[in-house]
């Protein structure tokens, strides 16, 4: 498992820099790709065997965001119909959102910029 | 000087990205997080008992914890402008987009500063993947109920 997680999560970081390196996207478009990817890759059922293969190097990445908002998407909508696509969307991806502004706002008020 | 001889100077002026030695970094250091995460998630199966997924999450807690942390206190920085993709595909990039994000805009106020920009820079992954991931959803639920 260790060294699938080093394989995958690298494979996929040195395609993203190829794609940096030699297009005129910018790291947002990247990201946002990736995302959206791991959305699709999810859709297709294909990312929870690429996790149960790759585990963490599969979940570090920002493709296992997109991952994320659509299975707890679908399983919104067995749980509680139409609705529950959107009072379950965020669901499991709440750690990384809730996280990141709760650590980053606490940070930015103890922190200053550095130039 | 018209417009293509100009771009075409400014080409052949600007540094060369080294491209393969990027490449390789990239795939190092992406390829250690990935490898990290699973250690902490093996430690975190056994010695707190958790399930994997539980585990995932903390691993993403503590991803978020150690990037916004590193560059609040302006070490992370250097780090992705060395290891690029390597450090911005993981969630390290999302947690430092909005971590960065804070601290520029800090001096503009709490609230039309750092309130209003916070997802500056990482509010296209959330658009995008809520989008992408709700039509997705719609495609799939209507397959659900034409079989």
């Amino acid at each position: 498992m260790y060294l699938q997680a080093f394989l995958f999560a690298g494979t996929v970081c040195l395609l993203c820099q190829v794609i940096l390196d030699n297009t005129n996207l910018t790291p947002g478009h990247i990201t946002s790709g990736v995302t959206v990817i791991g959305a699709i890759l999810s859709f297709l059922g294909i990312y929870d065997k690429i996790i149960a293969w790759a585990g963490a190097g599969a979940t570090t990445l920002i493709a296992n965001f997109g991952h994320m908002l659509y299975s707890s998407g679908i399983a919104g909508y067995e749980e509680a119909g139409f609705l529950g696509l959107f009072t379950n969307l965020l669901c499991s991806s709440s750690v990384a959102i809730v996280g990141v502004v709760v650590f980053s706002f606490v940070f930015t008020l103890i922190f200053k910029a550095k130039d | 000087m018209n417009k293509e001889e100009y771009s075409k100077l400014v080409k052949e002026l600007s540094p060369k990205e080294p491209k393969l030695k990027n490449a390789l970094v990239a795939f190092l250091v992406g390829g250690s997080v990935g490898f990290v995460g699973e250690v902490i998630v093996q430690i975190l199966m056994e010695s707190f008992g958790l399930g994997r997924v539980d585990s995932c999450a903390w691993l993403a807690f503590i991803l978020i914890l150690f990037a916004t942390f590193m560059t609040a206190i302006g070490k992370f920085d250097n780090l992705v402008e060395k290891a690029k993709c390597g450090l911005i595909i993981p969630t390290t990039g999302f947690a430092h987009s909005v971590q960065s994000a804070a601290l520029d805009y800090k001096r503009d106020g709490l609230v039309t500063g750092v309130g209003a920009n916070l997802f500056k820079l990482a509010g296209s992954v959330i658009v995008y993947g809520i989008v992408s991931a709700f039509f997705l959803c719609l495609i799939k639920v209507g397959i659900i109920w034409l079989a």
